[in-house]
């Protein structure tokens, strides 16, 4: 023990050194691009930084906290935050009901084609979202299949990507129809860690499926849903690829969400305006993060 | 452990509760799957059908469902567009890079975060565990002032740095590596054996299944990504596939040439769609390697 104890902060520090080296790749594309950027980001909210100045960002004005009031006074960014919270209030649950419900059907006794239905559910979610925003948009245009089938039972269709009121539920469509997947996997995951003997007991006791759902499966499966929640929360508050191939925004900004308009600030070249839009986003999706942490430490 | 367990369990759920199950739920069971299955999916069907039919027969019957007239013709006028292959050769190369980049970097701090005890591990292991959170739409204004900097806009480089170390892949890596047992790394440090070469010829190769996981992640991010390369790529020489195909879907919109459209939209699904139905274990253990932990 004596003996060692000289040597040992040597050691460590060449252990230190050849972990680091282990972590140098990572630690490098980390910092550059996700370490620099987050702090960088904070900074350009402060300024005045146009896309023209990118020569020399660091000539550009500080302009204090400009971009948040100038941010809270445009009606449009605050538009895009109903937009993004209606979005999140409809999607997340209607995902998590749909995954939850096919989780549940596949783990309960079929045997048969299993494997086949969860390759099948969990399709959207590998697929490239350009190619099925195209399909979208073609099934929804005046005369796509969509109208020919309501025109088949007799409805005439609306114009749905050009309707203000009827652009975000298609919009809000295809994130479901991407992501409830998602939910489905880790549900049957969640699923599959409750116990047997558990469900045995009850059966034994007489407790039928509902009863067993309610009591048994519901809550041992709190910890899963919670997870699934804020993952799809934190998901949905980010929201771009959908509404932006589908609509870009329009028709009138009815389905403009925050990280679009944080593009569109973007491509204007207000580099400042969109940085301060983006840290707004930030902290929102640091809050829900927050409370997924808070309600799951106490378990892991 | 737990998943072990998981695995076990399932499969004795079906055998008790089969029998108990009264004859009536299991086809009511299976047709509402059914049903969901082909709503799913009907996105997937419609646009083979519409690919496969001439422009003539779409222009004329623009919603139909079935084809009346089998034709590659979009296809072969697609792979003429000018850019597409173009387009194809930068998504491949791109993927290449992000995967590559992804082994190297994530299966050595995974190995680092799991297996080495040193200064800074829990602030390392924060930091990955923070950089998952980070909304991309938050950085992506610096980010594309970095990549300016770093005189790599509008290159393949570019495009895929940023993806080239995914946390998510750290994750996987690490989790997977505190299931090797230690017992089997320190005996090979008693005989001598340095940390890099216990790495290679210790680790890697019993990482396979975690690999091969953090392989098709990291090549559904890149094959996938629209965002990051609609911001970086500014000419048509960089375009990746998925956006070429928004690109030349708003020049195809203006003439109706849905054909060419749908062509384009298969051209990009199918990769990683042949991919999944093959390898569809890994995709969702990667997807439940997020949560599980």
């Amino acid at each position: 023990m004596t003996t060692t104890s000289v040597a040992r902060p040597r050691r460590r520090a060449r252990r230190t050194a050849v972990a680091w080296l282990f972590l140098a790749p990572f630690a490098v594309v980390f910092l550059v691009y996700t370490a620099i950027p987050t702090v960088a980001a904070l900074g350009f909210s402060l300024t005045d930084l146009r896309g023209t100045d990118l020569k020399h960002p660091f000539a550009v004005d500080f302009t204090g906290l400009d971009n948040f009031v100038r941010l809270f006074q445009d009606d449009s960014f605050l538009r895009d935050i109903l937009n993004t919270a209606l979005f999140v209030a409809v999607g997340v649950p209607l995902t998590m009901a749909i995954g939850f419900a096919l989780a549940v059907a596949l783990n309960s006794g079929i045997r048969r084609l299993r494997g086949t239905f969860r390759t099948l559910f969990f399709a959207p979610v590998v697929t490239n979202v350009v190619a099925v925003a195209l399909i979208w948009q073609y099934a929804f245009y005046a005369d796509g299949t969509v109208n020919r089938g309501l025109d088949a039972v007799g409805l005439a269709g609306p114009n749905w990507l050009d309707d203000p009121n009827l652009a975000m539920p298609v919009v809000i469509l295809l994130g479901v129809w991407r992501n409830f997947g998602t939910a489905m996997v880790l549900f049957l995951a969640g699923l599959q860690a409750i116990p047997d003997d558990v469900y045995e007991a009850a059966s034994l006791d007489g407790a039928g499926k509902w009863r067993q759902l309610r009591h048994i499966t519901l809550p041992l499966l709190l910890p899963t849903t919670l997870m699934v929640s804020v993952l799809l929360t934190v998901f949905y508050l980010q929201v771009f690829d959908e509404p932006y191939l589908l609509t870009d925004g329009g028709p009138l900004g009815s389905t403009e969400s925050v990280a679009l308009y944080t593009y569109h600030q973007f491509g204007a070249g207000e580099f400042g305006m969109s940085s301060a839009a983006s840290f707004v986003m930030l902290v929102l999706v640091a809050l829900v993060s927050l409370v997924q942490f808070r309600l799951l430490r106490p378990r892991t | 452990m737990t998943a072990l367990a998981a695995l076990r369990n399932t499969s004795t759920t079906t055998d008790l509760l089969a029998p108990r199950r009264r004859p009536v739920a299991r086809p009511l069971l299976y047709g509402a799957l059914v049903l969901c299955a082909l709503l799913t999916t009907l996105p997937f069907f419609w646009v083979l059908s519409g690919s496969l039919r001439s422009l003539d027969e779409i222009r004329s019957d623009p919603g139909a469902w079935l084809p009346h007239h089998v034709t590659f013709d979009n296809f072969l006028r697609l792979f003429r567009t000018e850019g597409f292959g173009q387009f194809m050769v930068n998504s491949v190369v791109v993927a290449a890079i992000v995967v590559a980049g992804n082994i190297v970097a994530a299966s050595a701090a995974g190995y680092a975060l799991a297996k080495l005890d040193f200064a800074g591990k829990r602030l390392a292991f924060g930091a990955v565990m923070a950089a998952m959170m980070v909304p991309f739409t938050a950085v992506f204004v610096t980010q594309f002032v970095i990549t300016v900097d770093l005189g790599l806009a509008d290159t393949l480089t570019g495009i895929a740095l940023p993806g080239v170390a995914m946390p998510l892949s750290v994750f996987i890596m690490r989790q997977y590596a505190m299931s090797i047992p230690d017992e089997l790394l320190e005996a090979a440090r008693i005989d001598g054996a340095g940390e890099f070469r216990i790495f290679f010829r210790i680790f890697l190769p019993l990482s396979g299944p975690a690999v091969a996981t953090i392989t098709i992640m990291s090549f559904l991010a890149s094959w996938n990504n629209f965002i990051w390369p609609l911001i970086v790529a500014q000419s048509m020489d960089t375009y990746t596939l998925p956006v070429g195909l928004a690109a030349t879907s708003q020049a195809a919109a203006n003439v109706k040439d849905y054909g060419l459209l749908l062509a384009g939209a298969i051209v990009v699904m199918l990769p990683v769609l042949l991919l999944f139905l093959f390898l569809q274990r890994y995709f969702v253990q990667g997807i439940s390697g997020t949560g599980m932990r």
